[in-house]
């Protein structure tokens, strides 16, 4: 996903003068062709992520259309206040991306996970919150966060993710992505998980259990019209993402459903990261989804039960 | 600067003071002392330095002046209001309630206003993007933030110091009213900021200290030609400057003046 954000921003950038490239000091060499093609408009700020927020701030104050990169929990926590005064309050279209979002560094401690700054950012007023599922979505995210004229935060994984998409597809803010159809049970995705999903539907179809899968990169704004759609017609609705299931994509979701009037009858499913703890646990990615029962048997396991209720 | 401009300019700097004293004791808001303590470089700043048109406050090729101590709002407003940008009978609505002159500024909240400031820390990072901008879109304009001595304590501060210094950003200059207080103590006592000068040009900055009372030796500072290095003035200030029973005294960073209190800073101050 990384590689798919770098060669789009470059071809971005070449097409739009407004485009800026401000790095935390980290993508080594990937980012060689930008700099070929635009050296005035890449910065490596230096690892120091909330002057790098206050600059893109500033920036984009001027019309220009600054994206802010690096690993997710210093783009994010690190520079939290950065973002809420100098980028939401003044309301500047600065596009930050966080790459190793949720579990993708596992491997290299909680200092490095992310799986609560969906629900730190979303709370921010005039901030869109996306979480791609793969590098085709990357792609639409990003032209779509630099088209947009408020502020976007993107949270993409490393690199290598398997995609579920053969080309960019459409992206529009507050829509989900259909990845396969069904009836019994939906499954909605935020983020990379989506393959875990599209084979956990698979296995709900061989229990006789139809599985519609939803990508929903646009966390915030809410997909409503899925929302909807699957609450009305279904009889479990699960959120899957690699985040708590507190405050991201599936608390988002419970916040929705409680406003809806009538009750929806399908049953909400949340399936994320455990809250109010660190993984202490040293793994690799595969190892912290099998921790956190987020893989395609974990997934059919728990959607089946709530289908059957 | 002629002798005669320079008592030009001195009124205009009482006349301010007078103003935020006055603001503070008709909104009831803190701060005042900070707020006198910066007059003296926002006047050099706003009616000797910055290319700004009162009658175009959006122009893309203007000076950008950013206060960062944003709780010495009613000194920026005062001197916008003198200055042209807006009437200075809306001084009289400052932090009341439904007003545009927030008592720390909010974004856009008056012309002239170039960022929202009040937490402390933001405006040099933002100002170094504006100067970065400035070069990125071929324009001319140079980058002036007011800082306050407490501001110093933000690490955002040396981390936008290393960065302007890296990207040689002559265009961008600091003013630090060093008035050698903070919110509750003694700067140095809280965070050893000395020797501060040279901090500053340890970081790579060129950087000279003066009395930031000095009128003159403000206009020199300022208006001297942009080199390859960002600069830092340290401006060694009395917080409360200007009224008597105010200065070095640091319960004026929270206390309203009375009516009496206000009168008898009118006198000292010598408006009529």
């Amino acid at each position: 996903m990384r590689n798919a954000f770098a060669s789009e921003i470059t071809k971005l950038a070449a097409a739009d003068a407004r485009v800026v490239l401000l790095s935390g000091d980290i993508g080594n060499r990937l980012f060689d062709k930008f700099k070929d093609a635009a050296p005035a408009r890449f910065f490596n700020c230096g690892v120091a992520e909330a002057n790098m927020m206050g600059v893109a701030a500033g920036m984009a104050m001027c019309g220009l259309r600054p994206v802010c990169y690096t690993i997710t929990p210093f783009v994010t926590y690190r520079c939290l206040e950065q973002i809420r005064v100098d980028v939401c309050y003044h309301r500047v279209p600065v596009v930050i991306v966080g790459t190793g979002s949720g579990l993708s560094y596992a491997s290299l401690g909680a200092t490095h996970h992310s799986c609560e700054e969906m629900g730190m950012l979303r709370l921010l007023p005039h901030l869109a919150v996306l979480a791609p599922a793969d590098s085709h979505e990357v792609r639409a995210c990003l032209a779509a966060a630099l088209a947009h004229p408020d502020p976007v935060y993107i949270r993409i994984g490393k690199k290598g993710e398997p995609t579920v998409h053969q080309a960019t597809p459409k992206f529009a803010f507050g829509q989900s992505l259909t990845l396969r159809e069904g009836r019994d049970v939906a499954l909605l995705v935020a983020g990379t998980l989506a393959t875990e999903a599209l084979v956990a539907a698979e296995k709900l179809a061989a229990q006789g259990i139809s599985a519609r899968v939803e990508s929903c990169p646009s966390v915030k704004p809410l997909p409503v019209e899925t929302l909807r759609e699957v609450f009305a017609a279904c009889r479990a609705v699960a959120t899957i993402e690699e985040h708590s299931t507190w405050g991201g994509f599936g608390g988002a979701v419970a916040e929705w459903l409680t406003d809806q009037n009538p009750a929806p009858r399908a049953r909400l499913v949340r399936l994320g990261t455990t809250p109010d703890e660190f993984l202490h646990i040293t793994a690799e990615q595969e190892d912290a989804r099998e921790h956190y029962g987020l893989t395609a048997e974990g997934i059919a396991a728990r959607v089946a039960v709530a289908a059957n209720a | 600067m002629t002798p005669a401009e320079l008592a030009g300019l001195d009124q205009v700097a009482r006349r301010l003071r007078y103003d935020v004293v006055q603001m503070s004791h008709r909104a009831g808001t803190p701060h005042l002392a900070s707020a006198l303590s910066c007059v003296d470089a926002l006047t050099v700043l706003y009616w000797r330095v910055a290319q700004i048109n009162a009658d175009q406050p959006a122009d893309p090729a203007r000076d950008r002046c950013i206060l960062s101590k944003g709780h010495a709002a009613s000194a920026l407003y005062a001197v916008l209001a003198t200055r042209g940008f807006f009437p200075r009978s809306e001084l009289e609505t400052f932090a009341k309630h439904g007003a545009a002159l927030a008592e720390q500024p909010a974004p856009g909240c008056a012309p002239g206003v170039e960022l929202a400031t009040g937490s402390l820390g933001h405006g040099l990072p933002v100002g170094t993007g504006l100067a970065l901008a400035a070069r990125i879109q071929k324009q001319p304009y140079r980058v002036f933030v007011v800082m306050s001595d407490g501001e110093c304590n933000e690490g955002t501060v040396w981390e936008a110091a290393m960065l302007a210094a890296a990207h040689k950003l002559g265009r961008l200059t600091i003013v630090i009213d060093y008035n050698k207080w903070q919110a509750t103590g003694r700067s140095n006592e809280v965070m050893a900021l000395d020797p501060l000068v040279d901090k500053w040009r340890a970081f790579g900055w060129d950087a000279q200290e003066l009395d930031g009372h000095d009128l003159a030796a403000l206009d020199r500072a300022l208006t001297a030609p942009a080199g390859e290095r960002p600069r830092a003035i340290v401006a060694h200030t009395v917080k409360g400057k200007g009224v008597s029973f105010m200065e070095d005294d640091n319960n004026w960073h929270y206390r309203v003046p009375t009516a009496e209190e206000v009168e008898k800073a009118r006198l000292e101050l010598g408006i009529a």
